[in-house]
């Protein structure tokens, strides 16, 4: 069952002088096992789009069902909460317990599992954002590095195998090889553990890369939804709004403009690789 | 839920309290506390608030943003009246049944307190609404300047308050951060007796305090690397001046100190009202 949200809009500080809304009438469906992008300019509303998904704010109006659960009923909230793991931007916000150990059980221990399975699934999501158990397993979570705090920090949610990943700009602040890391880890649980993921980036290789479907926020609305090959043929609209599309769809258009037959639709380094190779393996022929 | 806290908010408007110098309105709140500790009759208690509700209209800050300051109470106020109420036995008994007694005495002493609260409460948050944080700890930096003499650190203390005032509404929106992120990852901050609330509360206050004190470190750098050495030698970009304006407000609130003072040992309105009420129980008791 996916994650449907109708109608939905948001206001802050609705019914003082401040109130702005920040999401306007959003329709939007995640279906299982999906990989979306979420992507749009500073202050389009991305973050707060997806704290609606699992209930921590609830909408004006509209309504946000996760698996058939009304995020807007107490009750089934909990329920609809637990299926969806959110990983925040930085993981200050959230590591506090003595070890890492201790950290990253911390949800598996909220939803009242035995201990076996609690390590079983410690251990696991350990090996998957690729912590060594034994050296950090002890180690204080507030004397590790930026990149491990953000391991753990991930490691912490997905022990708790959320049926959709929830990731608010997770690359932000680390360098291409973490960057890479962190990619290929949210690929590693999805093709695990099945789950479907939302990913809010700023950076449209990254999407290019991974999504399937991607969705672009403008002023609080869906200014369009589609797969990443129409979304990306969208490049003076993107550019309009201050995003970017990603650099192989760019250098595509450029050689584009400079006579190169090359197809449309490009949009990753690889497929821009074949294109050019294809394109030389032609001409070389002619 | 935190946003309810108005205490420290500033209120933006243009009127003659937000223009009054900063210092002008700390002796102000200082001699209007004064005020409301010398009154002893409930009667001329309605002075010392119509003067509060005066200064409010001049302030043009809405009467409703005053009264919030309250709200944070709405426990604590009622208590303290029924406390009093109960406890002080002086004057005439009005009621006794049981173990209850209520006097005369009990009564005026809950009324008093109560109102005192809130008189106290409300004169504070007008402070803090009709002045910026900044302007505020520079008016008390340069009323306690006397005090260097003494090594009094009004300037650091000044500071001090400075960036904490600085810093209240970035710790709530952290602290709401820090608690969505937990709720996420399934913690159960509602349930439970009071010791089990109380620990579900350490999964939010520790990153709360070790994200304080990392950022009280960085700012401590970003500081000193902007060469920050203290008081010493430091210009103002703006220098406070002290006008007629600031002149009048003090002599008012003067006049109403002595109005108090003059009323009060006159007359006893207190004393004349409960005895016209004085029948009511003398006859029931
Ligand atoms: N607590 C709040 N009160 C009032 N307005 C807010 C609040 N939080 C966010 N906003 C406003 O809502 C809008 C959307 O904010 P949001 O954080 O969802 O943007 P975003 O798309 O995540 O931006 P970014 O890419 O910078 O993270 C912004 O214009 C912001 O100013
Ligand atoms: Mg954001």
């Amino acid at each position: 069952m996916p994650i449907v949200i109708e109608k939905l809009t948001y206001t802050y500080q609705s019914g003082s002088v401040n109130a702005f809304t920040a999401l306007k009438d959003i329709d939007l469906t995640i279906k299982d096992g999906e990989f979306v992008g979420l992507i749009g300019h500073t202050g389009s509303g991305k973050s707060t789009l997806i704290q609606q998904l699992n209930g921590l704010m609830q909408p004006t109006s509209g309504r946000v069902i996760v698996d058939g659960y009304d995020m807007s009923d107490k009750k089934q909230r909990a329920k609809g909460r637990s299926l969806v793991g959110m990983v925040f931007q930085y993981p200050d916000y959230q590591l506090f317990d003595e070890t890492v150990y201790k950290d990253i059980s911390f949800g598996p221990r909220n939803m009242k599992l035995d201990n076996d399975e609690i390590d079983r699934r410690v251990r696991e999501a350990m090996r998957l954002v690729g912590l060594d158990f034994d050296e950090f397993a002890e180690k204080s979570p507030f004397e590790l590095s930026g990149g491990e705090k953000r391991r753990t920090a991930l490691a912490g949610i997905i022990a708790m195998y959320p049926k959709y990943l929830v990731l608010d700009e997770p690359m932000a602040g680390l360098d291409p090889a973490g960057r890479r890391a962190v990619l290929e880890m949210i690929d590693g649980f999805r093709s695990q553990l099945g789950c479907a993921v939302v990913m809010v980036s700023h950076s449209m290789d990254d999407i290019a890369r991974s999504a399937e479907k991607v969705v672009v926020l403008r002023d609080g609305r869906i200014f369009t939804c589609g797969t990443p090959q129409e979304i990306f043929s969208l490049a003076d609209e993107l550019y309009e709004m201050g995003l970017e599309p990603p650099f192989a769809a760019r250098m595509a258009s450029d050689l584009r403009r400079r006579g190169l037959l090359l197809p449309h639709g490009i949009y990753t380094n690889e497929a821009l690789a074949a294109a050019l190779a294809e394109y030389k393996g032609g001409r070389g022929n002619a | 839920m935190l946003k309810d806290i108005t205490l420290g908010q500033y209120f933006p408007a243009d009127s003659v309290v937000h223009r009054l110098d900063p210092r002008t309105k700390l002796v102000l709140l200082i001699m209007y506390i004064v005020a409301v500790f010398i009154v002893k009759d409930i009667w001329v208690f309605g002075l010392v608030l119509g003067f509060m509700l005066f200064m409010t209209a001049m302030s043009k800050v809405p009467l409703n943003y005053v009264l919030k300051a309250i709200k944070p109470m709405r426990l604590l106020l009622p208590l303290m009246f029924l406390l009093n109420l109960f406890m002080i036995r002086t004057g005439d008994t009005i009621v006794s049944w049981r173990f209850i007694t209520i006097t005369t005495g009990g009564v005026r002493q809950a009324l008093f307190i109560v109102l005192r609260l809130i008189a106290l409460v409300t004169g504070a948050s007008l402070l803090t609404l009709t002045t910026t944080p900044v302007s505020l700890t520079e008016g008390l930096e340069r009323l306690l300047s006397p005090l260097k003499i003494i090594k009094f650190p009004a300037h650091e203390l000044a500071m001090m308050m400075t960036i904490a005032l600085r810093f209240i509404p970035t710790l709530l929106e952290e602290a709401d951060k820090i608690m969505k992120a937990q709720l996420a990852r399934g913690a159960d901050l509602e349930s439970g007796n009071i010791f089990k609330r109380a620990k579900a509360m350490l999964p939010i206050l520790i990153p709360l305090f070790v994200n304080s004190f990392r950022r009280a470190e960085e700012l401590a750098l970003a500081m000193e690397s902007r060469c920050y050495h203290g008081g010493e030698g430091r210009t103002r970009l703006k220098v406070l001046k002290f006008g007629w304006r600031d002149l009048w407000a003090i002599l008012i609130m003067a006049a109403l100190i002595a109005a108090v003072v003059i009323l009060q040992s006159n007359l006893d309105i207190d004393g004349y009202i409960i005895g016209l009420l004085r029948p009511l129980w003398t006859r029931s008791a």
